[in-house]
């Protein structure tokens, strides 16, 4: 009956609950990414341990196969368009929201917060039907997945750089006004640097969001040359069983993780400490 | 205008905000305008394509009747309706039971282990879904490891077929995606709880249970709450899960049928106007959170 004597000694039960979670929660992604080293063709035993499936096989490894290939480079190409396009609207979109008073300010704040809660089935079929119906001039395809991509992250953007904003204050532009800058110097030299590392946290969340992305690209998708790798990962995953597709999406994961673990170090950069990063990247999600 | 100093031109700061919201009015509203336009449009009397409508005044209710009417009158689309709310309802109760312990245990007691804990749960998040569906594929499937342990420890005589339609794979499944985004939230809520509360409680004679159900979970209900809306709202439009671990018509959920009919080639008025009211059904969702917050502001502040 220790915990009677010192209530606040570590509960053994909770703990070995979370390291049970968090194996389960890890353990069979860890499995997934062991098979992409597979010798053999199975994802269930294992045969021992090879570059097989990415580089070796002559037809169907990911350097080889044109499929898992252009995949992968569509994928790889909407992440960095979108991470380009949406992050300085959004960037733009959450200083206005942050100092903008006046009417049609709450409107537009709660339009930003709408993508965040819509289910991202019902964005994607408004978007395959206003394509489809009415900007008939936007072929479904890169362009429109493009469209769709930058939609759902502009509002992530102005999350993470609204909150920047808030902990700066408006003092510092009005103080460099005060002494004379103009409002584009002021922005431009005092408000700007200080959100850098918003901003580039900002692109490496839109980078790996859009990167993760199924339901968007699926329902935008115009034919076998804008399939993505989570959209080849929904169609395959179920018929084509060798590794080869553990491979790419193991090659998925490195790219997410890359942009992920830039994020928040740059976050610590931004006068956090490791901790404190880590916590505000959860909160962040929310 | 201050002496020494510039005023910022009117209007400067909503000229930032102008191209975003332009462009969420064309790709957000807009297209969503668009779903209303192709429910309640007209069907092209030769094939049976849609042809959307796009004057409100024209609008035709007649296939939002009929899906209404088949879901209150015991039709497919009920079942399908039904399935989904329980399969969702089990799932978030599934999720808290699990996740709560978890978050309670890294924000009360995590100490020097917070930051790599903290990390630990957010990883899923960045691992892509569909891998995270793919990897129960490959232990799933008839010789994969999870028959492989239950038969060696004898729970099995033979391998289960987890993979063909088995309501209970699908519920894991969802609760296994969604349950990251649940303890995030209440991992913030339960963080943010006063530690001195609890020492007070405790103080005051309160066992530690008491003081846990008086005290912690009263001032985390919120976080309760907030975490089964995040992952309520995607899970009711989700039908890649089920269609990966199941594949069957068993186990399909509202988000397949709005899937299939917008594919279908002639359903897509049907598929438009199941999406409407799915959007419909989380509102409501989304309105009953946001009252009960308010309330609860309320209380807090009176």
């Amino acid at each position: 009956m220790n915990w009677l004597r010192n209530p606040w000694s570590r509960p053994r039960v909770l703990a070995l609950v979370t390291w049970l979670y968090i194996l389960w929660s890890i353990v069979p992604v860890i499995i997934a990414i062991q098979f992409s080293f597979n010798a053999g063709r199975s994802r269930s035993a294992w045969q021992g341990f090879s570059l097989r499936w990415y580089t070796g096989d002559p037809d169907l490894s990911v350097l080889h196969n044109a499929a898992l290939r252009e995949a992968m480079g569509q994928s790889l190409k909407l992440a960095v368009l979108t991470m380009l396009i949406a992050t300085p609207i959004g960037v733009a979109l959450a200083l206005g929201l942050a100092r903008w008073r006046g009417p049609g300010a709450k409107a537009s704040n709660f339009l930003m917060l709408f993508p965040l809660v819509t289910p991202e089935i019902v964005m994607g079929v408004a978007l395959f039907l206003v394509f489809v119906y009415l900007f008939k001039f936007i072929d479904l395809g890169t362009e429109a997945q493009l469209l769709g991509h930058i939609t759902f992250s502009i509002s992530y953007v102005v999350i993470v750089v609204r909150g920047r904003l808030f902990t700066i204050g408006r003092e510092f532009e009005e103080a460099a006004l005060d002494l004379g800058a103009s409002p584009v110097q002021a922005l431009r030299l005092v408000l700007l640097p200080m959100l850098a590392p918003a901003i580039f946290a900002s692109l490496m969340i839109v980078f790996a969001i859009s990167i993760d992305d199924f339901v968007i690209s699926a329902f935008l998708q115009g034919g076998a040359e804008s399939t993505t790798v989570p959209v080849l990962l929904y169609s395959t995953a179920r018929n084509a069983p060798t590794p080869n597709l553990n491979a790419i999406a193991t090659l998925l994961l490195v790219f997410s993780m890359l942009a992920i673990g830039i994020a928040i170090s740059l976050q610590r950069r931004g006068g956090r400490g490791k901790g404190e990063a880590v916590e505000s990247f959860a909160r962040l999600e929310i | 205008m201050k002496p020494g100093g510039m005023r910022l031109p009117r209007g400067f700061w909503r000229l930032f905000a102008l191209p975003g919201v332009l462009w969420l009015v064309a790709f957000f509203v807009v297209p969503f305008y668009a779903i209303a336009a192709v429910a309640m449009g007209r069907l092209d009397p030769l094939f049976g394509t849609s042809a959307p409508v796009w004057n409100p005044i024209e609008w035709d209710t007649t296939i939002l009747t009929d899906v209404l009417s088949d879901i209150a009158g015991g039709g497919i689309f009920q079942t399908v309706f039904f399935r989904t709310c329980l399969y969702v309802v089990i799932a978030v109760a599934m999720c808290l039971l699990i996740g709560y312990p978890v978050a309670y245990y890294i924000a009360r007691h995590g100490g020097r282990l917070k930051v790599l804990l903290l990390l630990l749960v957010i990883a899923p998040f960045w691992i892509n879904y569909l891998m995270r569906m793919l990897a129960w594929i490959n232990v799933l499937q008839d010789d994969g490891y999870v028959n492989r342990i239950l038969m060696f420890v004898g729970l099995l005589d033979a391998p289960r077929s987890w993979l063909d339609g088995q309501p209970s794979t699908v519920v894991l499944g969802l609760v296994y995606g969604y349950i990251p985004f649940l303890i995030l939230p209440l991992y913030a809520a339960l963080d943010r709880i006063d530690q001195r509360l609890i020492e007070a409680a405790r103080d005051l004679g309160a066992s530690s249970w008491r003081a846990f159900t008086k005290v912690t979970l009263p001032l985390s209900k919120q976080g309760i709450l907030a975490g089964s809306v995040i992952i309520t709202l995607p899970m009711f439009g989700d039908y890649y899960t089920p269609d990966l671990l199941s594949q069957s018509p068993r186990t399909s959920m509202f988000g397949n049928q709005i899937d299939f009919f917008i594919h279908s080639g002639t359903g897509e008025a049907t598929g438009a106007t199941l999406a409407l009211v799915l959007s419909g059904f989380v509102s409501l969702l989304m309105i009953y959170y946001l009252v009960s917050v308010a309330r609860s502001s309320r209380e807090a502040s009176s």
